[in-house]
Formats: C-alpha cells, structure tokens, sequence
C-alpha cells in the first residue's frame, strides 16, 4: 500500500528536495558552449548533402564533375564511390522474429526511398563552398510510385498500392499482438465485447496520431577526428555509448579505437535518440581523407530527415457494463515507420503496448499493431514514444464512456481506477504497478482547476447559447519509464540492456567526480546527480563534479531517453556512492583504531560510536591517496563503480485539467486554464521538475492544436521549415499551474519516478478532451489533431449531419487484419 | 571581397568579407564567436539574436557587411566586469532554460524588450518574445526570468 507522504522536516538541510540552480547555465547564458557545431580543428573539411526531391525513385546517373571544379571543393563522393566504408543503419529492435526489414544504407547508389534521402556529399573547405557545389552534383532519377497513404501502404501489393520497397513484395513490416487472454494476465476481450454488445456498451473509435517531428533547437551536427590511432566523433546525440557500439559494429572499427563524445547538445526529445546516415557518412569521408570532417545540417535539412515521430491510426473498441465499468479494451494499430526500420523503430509502438490499461482495471485487453514501410521520413522515439499514443487513446476513450453513460468524466475514470490501497497492482497488461494515489492527484488537480466552478459555468454558457462555449478537459495518466529491466527488454527482443553505470572518485583534495553513463542534453543532470552525490557522501554540492556524455570519461552507459537518467542512472550512482563509504569505512576504523563494528557514517563523517572521535570522508580520501597508513590487504582507493539493472519500470502518474474556450462561431480556441498534479515519487530538484513539467505541457499541447508533418501527394514534406511547421511560440502558449502529490516509488533507494515525458504524455488528451468537451452538445464527438480552428469551425457547421471533415473516420481494410467498421456506439443510454 | 571594421562587444575588428556573408557566419566562423548559434534557415527561431547598435536583430537576417562601423553585442559581451547582466542573472534565477541553445537569442531579445517597455505585462512579454523560439522550457519560465528582470518580481 503506500501513501501521500509529507516532505520530510529536514529537506531544506539536505541537498535533495532543494530548488539549487543550474550548474549547467553559468556556461549557458554567457555563451561559453560547446555545441557541435562550434568545434573547428585544424585542417578540417566541411560536408554538404545532396538529397533526393523525389520521394522513391531509381538513380540513374550522378554527374559529380561541375561541383568537383567548384571552388575549394576536396571530393564529391557517392554511395558507389564509398562502398562498403559507409557501413549501415540499424535497427536494434526487431519486434518480431520475422519483421521485414529493408537494408538502410547510408548513402544508397541505386535507389531513394524518402525525399530528403542523401545520394552524394560534397566536401570542401568552407560549408559555404560545400553547399554551392552540392548544387552542382546533377542527379538524374527514374521516378517510382510511393507509398505514401498509411493505410493505403498497409494494404498494398505492388500490383495495386504502390511499395516502399519493391524487392521486399509487401509493405507490411512486423504484426505485434499482445493479448491477455493468451498472456493470462486477464481474460478474453473478444467475450467481453461480444457480451457488452448483447447487455452494456460498446464504444468503437479510430483515431489518428498525426506525423509530429521532434524539432530540438540544436540542429544535428557531426565532427569526426580521425588524426591518429584512435578515431574521435562529437555528435549531437543523446547516445554516444550505443553510437560506438553501432559505429563499431557497423563500420569494422575496433569499439576500442573509437571515442564517441557529445558535448553540449541542444535538445533532443527522442530526435537525437538514433544513429544517422549523417554520422556514417561524416565518419566515412573522415577516414577516406585522414582528415577532420564536419557536417552540421540546415534546419531545412534537421525537418526533414531527422527522424519523426507518431503517425498511427489507432482503431480502438471498449465493452463496459452500463453503469461504465469497463469490461474490455481492444487496441489495434497501423504505424507507420517511414521508409526504414529505424534504431527502435516498430519498437515505439510497442512500448506504448503496455500502457493502453493505463491506471484501469481493465479485466481483458487485447493490442495488436501492424508497422508499415512508406516512402517518407523514417519515424522513431519523439518524447514519450508510444505512451502518448495510449494515453491519448483510452483518455479520449473514458470520456467517450463518460459521455455514453451521462456521468461526470472524472467519476467514470474513478469507477474504474486502481484504488491507492490496491498497490503494489498486477495490471491486464502484465506490469507491476509499484506505488499511486489517483485519489489525491485528482483531488488536488480538481481544486486548483476549480473544476465545480467551471463545470457551473460550462452549463451557464450552454443554457444561454453563448458563442463561447467552454470545455474542460481530463487526463489522468500513467506511464512507465525508466527504461529498462534488462530481462525484460531481452524477453521483447530489443538488442541492449537496460542497465545503467556510474564511477564515484574520491579525489585526494576532498572533491568528488561522479560519473553517469546518462548523456544529458538539457535536462540538468550535472546539478540534481550533484544533489544525490552530496547527500550520499555529506560532500559540499559544489565539490561534486559530474561527469558525462564522452565514451572515454565515461566509458560505461546507455544512455538518455525514456525517463531513465534519474530512476535508473540516479540509482547507479546512489550504488557507487554507497560503496564508496563501505570502501572508505575499514581505513577510517584503521585510522581512528576503532572497530570497523563500531564506526558509523552519518553526514559526510566517520565516526567512532558512543565516542566524540571521527573523521571526514575528504580526510579519508587523502589518506587514502597518500596511503602511508592503510590496513593490510586494502587497496589505496576509494573509487568504486555500480551498474544498476532496475528491477522494475517505473510509473509517474498525474491528472491534468484544462479548460478551453471555442468559438462556435469561428473555430478559434483559447487556452483559458490548465493544471496539473503530478505523482513522480520523491523530488529530487523542484526547479528542474518544474521545467520538465512546462516544457513537456506545451509539446504535448503543441501535438492536440498546432504541429503536423505534412506530405503532398507526391511525398514532398510541405511542412519543412519553421514557416510551415508550426512550433508554438510564447505568445501561443499560457501559464501553467503545477503541484504534486507524493507516493514515492518502492523500487529505488531515493523513492523518485520519471518526469522527463510525463507532461507531454498527459496533455495532448486533457486538451483534446477539453475541445470536444466545449462542442460536444452540438453533436461532436472527435475532432481530428491538430485542432486548428479549421478544423473546429467544419465539425461545428457540420455537425448532426453525419460524419465531419476532418473527423477521424473509419475503415482498416481486411489486408490489414482489421476488420469491421468503427465510430459508433452501442448500447448504453442513448442506444 | 569588400573590407568591414566594427565593433563586437567592445573590440575592433576588420575584415574582408564576402558580401554573401550573413552576419551570423561572421561572428561563428571568423571571430569565434560561438555563444551566438544558428537555429534555423528562414529567420524564425531567434537563437541567433544579438544587438546591432543597441537593437536586437537577427544575425541570420543581416549581411556582415551591413555590420560595417557598427557596433554588434553578443550573448558573450552582455556581462560587464564578470557581471552578469540582470536578465542573464533572472534567467539562472528563474530556470529559464534547459539546453540552453535558444538562450543566447532569448536573453539578447529579453534585454531589448525590456530596454523599450522596462515593466512589461506577461502579454507583452509573451509577444515581445514571439520571434524567438524554445522548445524546452515551455515558455513558462522565460517569462518569469523577464518578469523578475524587470523588477516585477515572480516566483518560478
């Protein structure tokens, strides 16, 4: 069971819970960075891409001659002239055994299969002169039908419905079930609809998940050294020790000849969760030339062929009785994976596979989701990868249910929640909730939103017919996170572990460095794993040095994404730290000629019990340096190491309430309220979660009102600059009000949870809900995202008669394995 | 080629430039000066900001050359004495970035909005700061970091 607990009385005199600014920004806000981009050695030449326009289409000749007379240029290269030294892209989680997987070269010779995919590079002195010459590089090309269209792609044979890759005779790439009949973690979901449809009720939905693209403001850039024995790459990534990994399997360079660094990076949300043609081919032009070589990509460039994230069509239907006690959920998927499997690939979808339950007691559910190759930009991890999918699915879903039944969309959810004296919880999917208290999030959300008060003015303004109708919309979430067990991710085929490593040195001047093999790239780790350190050892936070993001600093790591550097990196370090006071214990019980039995460690202090004798950790570190006193058979360090494998994923959970107000009369929405009452376990640095939440919030609400990749039919990327591709700005967005409850998690010594992608998980259906909650008396049930006033303005005039433009509407074909048709309800009070 | 001399934050400098050459390239490639980043390719991200005899623009927007006897400040020469200057401090302050790699354009731009309209509304500060795009922080404290610079003190 586990509780709401208080902060402990003693927080303001502990590091953990403190609000510390920044280490990170004195070098930020003045300007002393090291971004990629900004690195210059000596020699050094600079890359320029030539892509394809064309979205699939045969090369038929590369006429290099112009741009190699071009002014500075060193080589114009191609996939042919590269050969084999170009290595390939991986995909490192095959979700099936038997998943279709299309070779990703780098740098293809005979055939592109996304516009924007790279067929030449120019290499020149300046990046000026590079791009002025790859304008030169004549490409000729036999254009090939696309598959563009999702679920036309999914259907397709060749002969009708173009294919992404010819060769491989089907679009389709992998089909994943998981179903908790078969599982036995639940019963069967096709008796439960079945019986729902005779006496409850049955809601089916399809919804779309649009095309979003990660849009980190640091666009990607790589720098390659190869003077010398050892091959150096910065990059901006957010994984430099899978990137060696990948660049030594790959490419046939020893993983101990290369150091992979990455310095400072600006942002990544996923986007720079990946190993890029860019980075092989920076890697490739290095070696051939025995020079330095840097390519650093155009924003035009980073939209378009970095990597994107969603795009699904999610066909989705819930039995429940018809007092709203869901009985069923049934989930069935299309995603689309672009025109290659990427690094995790058909893997996104899977991690949301978990979550469809989210915090229900669902007693069957059943997933299954059919990934697809089209010719467009690969897709991959963008912040939440996959579990913003589900909690956008069964949280439009529950308020679907509420709406059936006529109750409150809160009272339904609660109907249906785990109960906070029901953990630790085995839900329908098979995970092992550890700790929550929906009860207190919800309680808490309800007061500040003021949720009675708007619900009051909700049906004033209804009554009165007013123009401006309000909404509030809800979302209580769950997610796991913190990525990963290892067992577990073997179980699901992915090709790593889930691990993470951290190094505590205990220098002889009394500081502290503490390594992390998480690879930060805005999140402010080098100050919250100071805070951890400091507490652990009783050290100063200022004498704690962090260090990370290069292979050869910190050789050991897997990395940031899925939430994991806290939970599960935290808890690596809080295990160095702690073997680094049992290291230190027998030579302070040495030096103060005490039994080890008898000396205990409290504050930064060794000290002998029951007596006023004691020693600092730091007087400790330079004896032991010095080591002229040392007990026999005890090495002359302190240093120690841990690798943490988590036992369990991890699961922040929250409710966040937006009110919204639409103009009936124009389609246009205004963000009138949103707030949130986060669970992430015990608090680290309020400061930094702060930060976390807001920027979380806006790209999750970025995703229900604004963002959208969009292709035309010929499978140009229409979308692809920041004039087109709407990222909200300051003056789109609002004031958050944030708050939490605590039920610290159960399975890591500081009791913390996740926040990097908690905001971006909960908002998009808060805000969603809230629109069609504003319009839904007209007859609405769904408006399609983005929810552009467009969009609002069609629905509304075309509502009550059928179907509305841009509505998510029916059909997967039979070829996809499903079947039937889908918005409609039956059953239930207006059946 | 067509010889420029102007001042970056408070040093002489000439140079033969190219007339293609933006502003922004400039200040990177030839004077090392890599506190201004470049965000985008159309002019709307703002992270190259800087102040051009005292204005804030967008260094992707200018030609070196219309830099010539002017006198630009960067994000490296907002500081005086080692000083931070108070929107640099209300950034810190406030945990008004994250990465980072907006902050130079959006502190630049936070000082010129403040030079104009010194106790600005949260509006105002929201449309003041349009031009410069984050997608970390939300916008939630880069709003509070000008709030607290301008005197109107706000908790984070």
């Amino acid at each position: 069971m586990s509780t709401t607990q208080e902060r402990p009385a003693d927080a303001v005199e502990r590091e953990i819970g403190r609000d510390r600014r920044r280490k990170e920004d004195q070098r930020l806000i003045t300007g002393r960075t090291r971004w990629t981009d900004n690195i210059t050695l000596p020699g050094m030449v600079h890359l320029a891409m030539v892509r394809s326009p064309f979205a699939h289409a045969r090369i038929t000749s590369i006429d290099t001659a112009a741009a190699k007379e071009s002014p500075n240029v060193v080589d114009v290269l191609t996939g042919a002239d590269l050969g084999e030294s170009l290595g390939v892209n991986i995909n490192a989680w095959p979700i099936t055994p038997g998943q279709v997987t299309p070779t990703h070269s780098p740098m293809p010779s005979d055939r592109v299969a996304f516009a924007g995919e790279i067929v030449a590079v120019v290499i020149a002195r300046s990046p000026a002169e590079a791009r002025d010459a790859a304008e030169l590089v004549d490409v000729e090309y036999d254009v090939l039908p696309a598959a563009l269209d999702l679920k036309e792609a999914a259907a397709a044979t060749g002969d009708q419905g173009a294919l992404a890759h010819p060769d491989l005779g089907t679009n389709k790439s992998a089909y994943w079930v998981f179903d908790s009949g078969e599982a036995g973690t639940g019963g069967s979901v096709e008796d439960a609809i079945a019986k729902a449809r005779t006496d409850g009720i049955v809601i089916e939905r399809e919804y779309r998940q649009q095309r979003l693209i990660p849009a980190f403001m640091e666009p990607r850039s790589t720098v390659v050294d190869p003077t010398g024995e050892q091959l150096t790459m910065w990059s901006a990534t957010q994984i430099p020790h899978i990137l060696r990994f990948a660049l030594a399997a790959t490419t046939g360079v020893p993983e101990s000849k290369i150091r992979v660094i990455a310095p400072d990076v600006g942002g990544g949300f996923g986007g720079k969760l990946q190993t890029t043609p860019e980075e092989w081919i920076t890697w490739a032009v290095a070696r051939r030339l025995g020079k330095p070589a840097k390519y650093t990509e155009t924003r035009s460039e980073s939209l378009m062929a970095g990597h994107h994230g969603r795009d699904q069509w999610q066909r989705l239907t819930l039995a429940a009785e018809k007092d709203g006690t869901v009985t069923g959920f049934k989930v069935d998927l299309l995603a689309d994976l672009g025109a290659y499997v990427s690094l995790v690939g058909g893997g996104i979808p899977v991690l949301g596979a978990f979550m469809y339950n989210s915090i229900y007691k669902f007693p069957a559910y059943r997933f299954a989701v059919q990934t697809v190759l089209t010719n467009k930009t690969w897709t991959d991890a963008y912040r939440g990868a996959g579990r913003p999918e589900a909690t956008f699915a069964i949280e439009r879903m529950m308020d679907e249910l509420a709406a059936e039944v006529g109750a409150d969309p809160l009272e339904i959810r609660e109907k249906n929640w785990i109960k906070h004296e029901e953990f630790p919880f085995t839900t329908v999917a098979g995970l092992e909730y550890d700790s929550g208290n929906y009860e207190a999030a919800t309680a808490r959300a309800k007061e500040m939103l003021g949720y009675d008060e708007l619900r009051a003015e909700q049906r004033r303004r209804r009554e009165s017919g007013d123009p401006v109708q309000l909404g509030i919309g809800v979302s209580t979430f769950t997610e796991m996170c913190g990525l990963a067990p290892s067992r577990v991710l073997g179980s699901l085929d992915y090709g790593a572990g889930g691990w993470e490593h951290a190094s505590v040195r205990m220098l002889a001047t009394g500081k502290v460095e503490a390594v992390t093999g998480t690879s930060a790239h805005g999140q402010g780790h080098e100050t919250a794993f100071s805070q951890i350190v400091a507490d652990r050892l009783g050290v100063a936070f200022e004498d704690v040095e962090v260090l990370h993001g290069d292979t050869q600093v910190a050789p050991k790591g897997l990395d940031t994404y899925g939430s994991r550097s806290l939970v599960v990196g935290g808890e690596a370090l809080v295990r160095a730290a702690d073997k680094v006071i049992e290291k230190a214990k027998p030579i302070a019980a040495h030096l103060l000629e005490a039994s080890v039995d008898d000396v205990e460690f409290s504050g930064g202090r060794f000290s002998v019990r029951g007596t006023d004798q004691g020693m600092a950790i730091g007087e400790i570190a330079l004896a032991t340096f010095a080591a002229h006193n040392l007990p026999d058979g005890v090495e002359a360090s302190l240093d120690s190491d841990a690798t943490y494998d988590p036992v369990n994923f991890n699961y922040p959970h929250g409710t966040h309430l937006c009110a919204v107000e639409v103009d009936t009369e124009t389609g246009a929405l205004k963000l009138r309220k949103y707030v949130c009452c986060d669970d992430i376990g015990n608090i680290i640095n309020p400061l930094i979660v702060a930060g976390q939440v807001h920027g979380g919030l806006v790209q999750g609400i970025a995703q229900a009102l604004w963002e959208e990749a969009v292709y035309d039919e010929s499978g140009t990327l229409v979308s692809g600059s920041f004039v087109d591709y709407l990222l909200p700005t300051a003056a789109d967005t609002i004031s958050f009000e944030i708050d939490h409850t605590t039920t610290p998690s159960t399975t890591n010594t500081l009791g913390t949870k996740g926040v990097g992608e908690a905001g971006t998980i909960a908002s998009t259906p808060a805000v969603v809900n809230a629109v069609v909650d504003a319009v839904r008396h007209l007859g609405i049930n769904d408006i399609q995202m983005p929810c552009t006033p467009e969009r609002v303005w069609k629905a509304i005039t075309g509502a009550g008669g059928g179907p509305t433009e841009g509505a998510a509407m029916p059909h997967f074909d039979a070829s996809t394995g499903m079947e039937g048709t889908v918005d409609r309800t039956t059953g239930g009070t207006d059946a | 080629m067509t010889r420029i001399s102007l001042t970056v934050d408070g040093a002489r400098v000439s140079d033969d430039v190219e007339p293609r050459l933006l502003l922004v390239q400039y200040l990177r490639e030839r004077l090392g000066k890599t506190g201004t980043v470049i965000g985008c390719d159309t002019s709307n991200c703002g992270a190259c900001t800087v102040h051009l005899n005292g204005t804030s623009v967008k260094s992707c927007n200018v030609l070196a050359v219309q830099a010539d006897g002017a006198e630009v400040t960067t994000i490296e020469g907002l500081a005086t004495n080692g000083q931070l200057h108070p929107v640099q401090e209300a950034f810190r302050e406030c945990h008004g970035l994250q990465c980072g790699f907006c902050t130079p354009g959006m502190i630049m731009q936070s000082v010129d909005l403040l030079n104009n309209n010194p106790k600005p509304t949260e509006e105002e500060i929201r449309l003041g700061l349009e031009g410069n795009l984050c997608r970390c922080t939300g916008y939630h404290n880069i709003v509070r970091a000008v709030q607290q610079a301008s005197g109107q003190g706000a908790p984070a």
